[in-house]
Parts: structure tokens; C-alpha cells; sequence
């Protein structure tokens, strides 16, 4: 009973715009456990803020103590009844030893669904292959594997409307998916939930060139998008390593970060509207383009980061910046973590307007990247140092950023933040930098079995994590 | 056996031992010469002006020719080997070429010369005001990448050592020069696969891109790079007349690729072969 009530305490105060009448949000009216034996837990999966934690330690059971056991809980909404309410069913992937258990009270996919699916979506829409729903079912670090066996592509917001409502009125789970380049296994099915794939629904539906507002369906590949509109002059405010494969949907409805966070901010600010279904198949068109807009509750800030559990996003509105000609990139070494935090405030000032991305990696990082992937060089070979730092500017005036620059960088190097440095001469030189950087998650999974946590920390305290679970580990792992 | 007696064993002793120190002194004055270019980087993706009179080049990325990187790391290299005192690296063009300039002496050139021409150049005018660089500079060694990315002409290098009537050894894939600097052994990467030359001292050499991978601009060189001199100077100076005998006409994209055809049984692809590709 407690639980019931930590569940829906965490509920209202995280989200007070769930209870508002205005909306007619009939399926928020009840909520309902199911409960099988485990503890559960609501955590948002990537923000575990100092208000969360003492929040839930105090309502919680002292022994999910989901910091330190540093697990997820995930959040899937599975659709139940016409409308009556929904329920939440929690999983916990940690290595605790509690395995999630199939909740009985949803049904299996049987042939009169496939029949009324390939009604819906056509032949091509359902895929019941093995080698392809193997695809679907496995993560990108191929830790986890679901066994779904149906994958719906549904090519329009109304496809994906009639099925969610068929799979609400037949109690079946579903998944969405995107690219399926998530890190923590939020993509895949746990058991056997019907898969819904967005990648067909990728066209672009229009682009205004004087406000740099990019409409577009859920399904396209963020790389495509940055080609698009580099034919434009303009660039996505985000730009992440998995970005060949990453669908738009899969970002927003993750709230996903990137390089660029540092100057274009998060997707918060940069999505102006989107279109999303919800899980008993209504359509809910948020698909705003004005910069501001005060009408209504602001409900697509509930969708961004909610990973799929309150509806399938199927149109985003991205409001883009302009590209600009002049980047510059630097790779720098520094002794310790508190030179690296130093650089930061001191690039933030001093870099001011022109700073756009700044990354940090230390050398065990750089030395799994060097070891596992090929064709990438050591930008500083001379000696080895402890930290790596990253640091991009870009501006419209080339000559302004290379004085600014360098000015900042004497400076540091004069101070002794830095003890070394190389600056991108041309585009290749910054792309092999970038790979660098962008290659760790594809070292890591060369070079053995990984665990891979998304943690929100603040700054200072990074890298104490990192020192904390070596000490737990044992030096030799790293 | 004649007798050794102790004079003929005291010269013998005044000989100078060491073959390589006396012809240290001499060779340490080797200067190496490298021309470097101004492109387009070749990362960007070209765009043909609507005229159609060339490529869009402002607001465009510009960098360092990437052969020519190439070529001033082979001179560095040299250098620290032993084999030469200084790395001059030279560039004819408008005024940002002391941008590119910068570069070079960021990686380590001791000093550059900038001849300033804003208008357009061809390979023979730049061969000729290399020749009166050089004739002024007299280099050991004058490094050039093959070609430019941006014109593809491959000519530059021949013409100078035409001009100059020195051996040339182009598409270097390796270059080692022997210990007293008189000779320079090539490997030239040909169609047939590899050619090695014997070249005599002063030579051309243009560099192709499996010689070796170009060094990072470290900070600490950026920062020396400032005090270090570049040199300018103009056509005028050097008593060459720019003349172009070549006008672009124009320029335009290439065709694009017509998408593939699926043929949905080997009759059609019979027919096909017949009635369009006239093939069969």
C-alpha cells in the first residue's frame, strides 16, 4: 500500500499538468499496481537530481538504494481497457537478483492481430522475420535481448493511431522504437511486446529558411536531417556519436543531450512543438511553430525525456540554428579533474559566445579508443597525460575565432591549466579529433562486456563517481 | 712489404678520422624549399557558381593543400634528421595565404615567403616565380605536393625542374637521401606499381599521399609561429610578368548519377541490353 501511495505522490509532484480537467486526460484518472512480489521504484531513467533521491529514500524501501546500486528503472505504459485507466508496470534492470516477471494480465499476439495488422499497415508493414526481429530485439551493446515476435512500421500518425487503439482493446504491450542506438536498454522489448518501428515515417515535411523551423516525421535519421539542412545553412541543435542511425523521435522522446548542449541547449528549448499518440490511440497535436506560444498547458515538455511511456511521438517541430562557416577545434591535455572543471568556467567566459562544444576523456579512455578502433592516431604522442579535453568553437568570422582562441589558449597554457595542445588545421584533422571522442562507446564494446549507466551529475562531482567505482572494481578494470 | 716507418704512420693519423663529421659541416646547410597552396578544404562540399564562371569560393572553408602537407612534413622531417638547417615554405597568392603560411610555420617551418597576387594563377607563372625564389634562396631541396585539390594540373613540379634544369622525382612515396646530401633515392608510385630513382642533388621532388601522415600543429609551435618572419613579396619584385595563355570557360557539375533500374525478369533485362544499351 505504501508503494501505491510513493507511486502516486512521485506522480503528481513530478508532473502537475497530468491532472489538469482542461485536457480531458481521462486515462491519468487511476492508477493501478500490479504487484508481484518486487519493489518498485519511479525514477525518471536519466535525471536522478538530489530532490528525487532524498524524496523517494524517504518513501521508498531503504534497500533500493538505486544511486549507489547505480541501476534504471523504466518506466512502459502498457495500455489497458477502453479508456478506464492505465497501468504501470516497473522493471528494475539492476543486478539485483529480482528478474521481472511477464505480467499475465497482457495477451499475446495471435493471428487475427497479424491479419487485422497487415490489414492496416500492408504486407511490408509487419515483419515477422526471425533475422530481422533478431535486429529489434537486440540492443546496440547486445546486453539484452528481448523475444518479440511481431514489428509493426506504420508510415503514417494515423497508422500509428489504429494500432495503438487495436493493441489497447486487446491488451497487448507495445514497444516504440526508433534507431534503437539507445545505450540502456530502454528500446527493445522486455518480453514479447509488439515492436512499433518508426523508421518509415521519416520525410520531411516542410522547412521555413528565414526562422530555421524544420518540420519533420519522428522517423528521420539525424544525419539525413544535418544534410538536409547543411543544403539549407543550417544545423540541428543537436549532434550526437550515434547520429547515422539515431531517428528524431528516439531523441526528443529521450530527451537526448549531445555535443552541442553547451550552446544550443537541450531539446527543452529547441523543440517548438510535436505530434504524439497516446497509448489508447488518440492523436495529440502539440505540432506548434511559433517560438512562443503561451496558449495551454506547454504538454510536450511531458513527452520530451518520457521515453515512450505516455505516447508515441510521430511529428517534431525543431527550431534550427544557422551554420555557421568559421569552426575551430582544439585537443588538449590537462594533469587533473580540477584543471579540466577550471578550463571550463575560464572557456565559458573567456570563449563567451563562440564556445560549442567541450568534451573530456581521460586516458584510459583514449588508450581503449587507440587500442580498439583503427586508423586513429594520438594527437598528443609526446607523453602521456591524464586528461583529454575537447574543446570546439564555432562563428561566422574565421579570423576573429582563431585569435580568440589562441589567446585563450596561451593564457591557459601560461596559468598552467594546460600542459599541452594541438589545434585542427583543416576538416579532416577536426573529424579524426571528433572520432576520437565519438568512438569511446565503439572501443568500449570491442573491448569486453560493458555496463553503461546515463548519469546526470553535477560537475564537480563527475569524477568522483569515476574514482568511487574503481575503488569498488579494483584498479586493473579500469 | 715495404717498411712502415713512424712518418708514414704519423700521416696516417692526421688523416681525418671521421668521414661524416667534415661533411657534417657542409651539409647542415642545406635549405629546404616548400611550396604550399590554398585550397578549398578538401572536406567541403564544392558548389559551382550559377554563372557557371567557377567554384564558390567565398564564405568556403580554406586550408592547406593536403599533398603540400605532406610535402612540409617530409622537409621537416629531413631536417630533423640532420639533413638540413632550415625549412622555407613559400606560397604565391591574395593576402590569406599568410593564414595558410601560418600553418606551415606552425608545424615547424623556420620562416616563409608570401609573393601576394590576388588574381588567378597557373602553373607555368607560379613555376616561374619559384624558379626566381629559388634562384634567390638556393635551396638544396625544393619539396612540392603532386597536385593541387582544387585544379588537379600535376604540373607545377615538372615545369620548375624544366625551368630550372634540375632531376625531379614526382609521386614520392618514399624519400631518403643519402648521408652527404649528394644524391636523393625516390620511390615513385607509378601505374605499374613502384619506380625507384637516383636523383643527384639540388632536385624536385613532388609527394604523393602514402609518404607519410602530416604532424598536428601543437600549441607551443602555434605560439613560436607568431614571432617567426614571413617574408612578402610581389611579381613585380621578383621581374615576372603574370600572363595567362589559358581562360576558363566554364565550369560546370558533372551529370549526376541516374538512378538504377530494378528489372523484374531476365527478358526485360535481354530487352533492355538490346533496345537501350545496344550492347548485345
Amino acid at each position: 500500500m505504501a508503494n501505491v501511495v510513493a507511486a502516486y505522490c512521485l506522480l503528481r509532484r513530478s508532473s502537475r499538468k497530468l491532472f489538469d480537467g482542461r485536457q480531458n486526460l481521462n486515462f491519468f484518472g487511476s492508477i493501478r499496481f500490479v504487484n508481484s512480489g518486487l519493489t518498485y521504484n519511479f525514477t525518471r531513467t536519466r535525471e536522478l537530481s538530489r530532490q528525487d533521491v532524498c524524496y523517494s529514500d524517504q518513501i521508498v524501501s531503504k534497500h533500493i538504494c538505486f544511486l549507489r546500486a547505480s541501476g534504471n528503472g523504466v518506466l512502459t505504459s502498457f495500455p489497458r481497457g477502453e479508456g478506464s485507466g492505465f497501468q504501470i508496470h516497473c522493471r528494475y534492470l539492476a543486478s539485483m537478483a529480482s528478474t521481472p516477471v511477464r505480467n499475465k494480465s497482457f495477451s499475446t499476439v495471435n493471428s487475427d492481430d497479424i491479419i487485422y495488422f497487415k490489414k492496416i499497415l500492408g504486407e511490408k508493414g509487419v515483419v515477422e522475420e526471425e533475422e530481422k526481429l533478431d535486429d529489434a530485439n537486440t540492443d546496440w551493446l547486445r546486453k539484452y535481448k528481448g523475444s518479440s515476435k511481431l514489428m509493426l512500421q506504420p508510415r503514417s500518425t494515423q497508422e500509428v493511431s489504429q494500432i495503438l487503439h487495436y493493441c489497447n482493446s486487446r491488451c497487448l504491450a507495445v514497444v516504440p522504437q526508433g534507431g534503437n542506438t539507445g545505450l540502456v536498454g530502454g528500446s527493445i522489448p522486455v518480453f514479447d511486446e509488439v515492436i512499433i518501428n518508426l523508421r518509415s515515417m521519416n520525410n520531411i515535411l516542410s522547412f521555413d529558411k528565414v526562422s530555421g523551423i524544420l518540420v519533420c516525421e519522428a522517423g528521420c535519421i539525424l544525419e539525413n536531417l544535418i544534410s538536409f539542412l547543411d543544403n539549407e545553412g543550417f544545423i540541428m541543435p543537436l549532434d550526437l556519436g550515434a547520429k547515422g542511425s539515431c531517428q528524431i523521435g528516439g531523441n526528443v522522446s529521450t530527451n537526448a543531450g549531445g555535443l552541442r548542449l553547451i550552446r544550443y541547449g537541450s531539446l527543452h528549448g529547441s523543440v517548438l512543438g510535436l505530434e504524439a499518440v497516446l497509448a489508447n490511440g488518440t492523436v495529440l497535436d502539440m505540432l506548434g511553430t511559433l517560438r512562443k506560444d503561451n496558449t495551454g498547458y506547454d504538454l510536450k515538455h511531458l513527452f520530451i525525456g518520457s521515453e515512450g511511456s505516455l505516447g508515441i511521438v510521430t511529428k517534431v517541430s525543431i527550431l534550427t540554428p544557422p551554420k555557421l562557416s568559421s569552426v575551430n577545434l582544439a585537443f588538449l591535455a590537462c594533469k587533473d579533474y580540477t584543471s579540466c572543471q577550471k578550463l571550463l568556467s575560464a572557456a565559458k567566459t573567456k570563449l563567451g559566445e563562440i564556445l560549442s562544444a567541450f568534451e573530456f576523456l581521460d586516458i584510459n579512455a583514449m588508450d581503449l579508443v587507440l587500442k580498439h578502433l583503427d586508423g586513429l592516431r594520438d594527437p598528443l604522442p609526446s607523453s602521456k597525460h591524464n586528461f583529454y579535453i575537447l574543446i570546439e568553437t564555432t562563428g561566422s568570422t574565421e579570423s576573429h575565432d582563431k585569435e580568440k582562441l589562441e589567446a585563450f589558449l596561451l593564457q591557459s597554457i601560461e596559468s598552467g591549466l594546460l600542459t599541452d595542445g594541438v589545434l585542427a588545421q583543416d576538416i579532416n584533422q577536426a573529424s579524426a579529433f571528433w572520432r576520437i571522442r565519438e568512438g569511446i562507446p565503439e572501443a568500449l564494446m570491442k573491448a569486453g562486456a560493458v555496463y553503461k549507466y546515463d548519469l546526470s551529475l553535477p560537475p564537480e562531482k563527475m569524477y568522483d563517481l569515476v574514482e568511487e567505482m574503481r575503488g569498488c572494481l579494483g584498479a586493473t578494470n579500469g | 712489404m715495404g717498411h712502415l716507418g713512424w712518418t708514414d704512420l704519423w700521416c696516417v693519423l692526421i688523416r681525418p678520422p671521421n668521414k661524416a663529421s667534415r661533411l657534417c659541416t657542409e651539409t647542415a646547410s642545406m635549405r629546404i624549399m616548400v611550396a604550399i597552396k590554398r585550397v578549398i578544404d578538401y572536406a567541403v562540399k564544392i558548389r559551382v557558381k550559377p554563372d557557371k564562371s567557377g567554384v564558390e569560393t567565398s564564405n568556403v572553408k580554406m586550408s592547406m593543400n593536403p599533398f603540400c602537407e605532406i610535402a612540409l612534413e617530409e622537409a621537416l622531417r629531413i631536417k630533423e634528421s640532420g639533413r638540413a638547417s632550415e625549412v622555407v615554405a613559400v606560397s604565391v597568392g591574395p593576402a590569406q595565404c599568410v593564414d595558410t603560411l601560418r600553418t606551415g610555420l606552425a608545424m615547424g617551418a623556420d620562416r616563409a615567403i608570401h609573393v601576394e597576387f590576388p588574381g588567378t594563377l597557373y602553373p607555368l607563372s607560379i613555376a616561374k616565380i619559384l624558379k626566381a625564389l629559388v634562384d634567390a634562396e638556393k635551396p638544396g631541396l625544393l619539396l612540392l605536393g603532386k597536385q593541387a585539390i582544387d585544379d588537379d594540373c600535376n604540373q607545377t613540379g615538372q615545369m620548375i625542374a624544366g625551368l630550372l634544369k634540375w632531376p625531379q622525382g614526382t609521386f614520392a612515396s618514399k624519400v631518403v637521401l643519402d648521408e652527404e646530401n649528394k644524391v636523393a633515392t625516390v620511390d615513385r608510385e607509378v601505374d605499374g606499381g613502384l619506380e625507384t630513382l637516383c636523383l643527384d642533388l639540388p632536385a624536385v621532388i613532388t609527394t604523393d599521399l602514402r609518404l607519410n601522415q602530416p604532424r598536428y600543429a601543437s600549441l607551443p609551435n602555434i605560439m613560436k609561429a607568431k614571432s617567426k618572419v614571413i617574408k612578402k613579396l610581389t611579381p613585380q619584385d621578383l621581374n615576372i610578368e603574370i600572363r595567362s595563355d589559358l581562360e576558363v570557360v566554364q565550369v560546370t557539375d558533372p551529370p549526376k548519377r541516374k538512378a538504377g533500374v530494378i528489372l523484374s525478369s531476365v527478358d526485360e533485362l535481354i530487352d533492355k541490353l538490346k533496345n537501350e544499351a545496344r550492347v548485345l
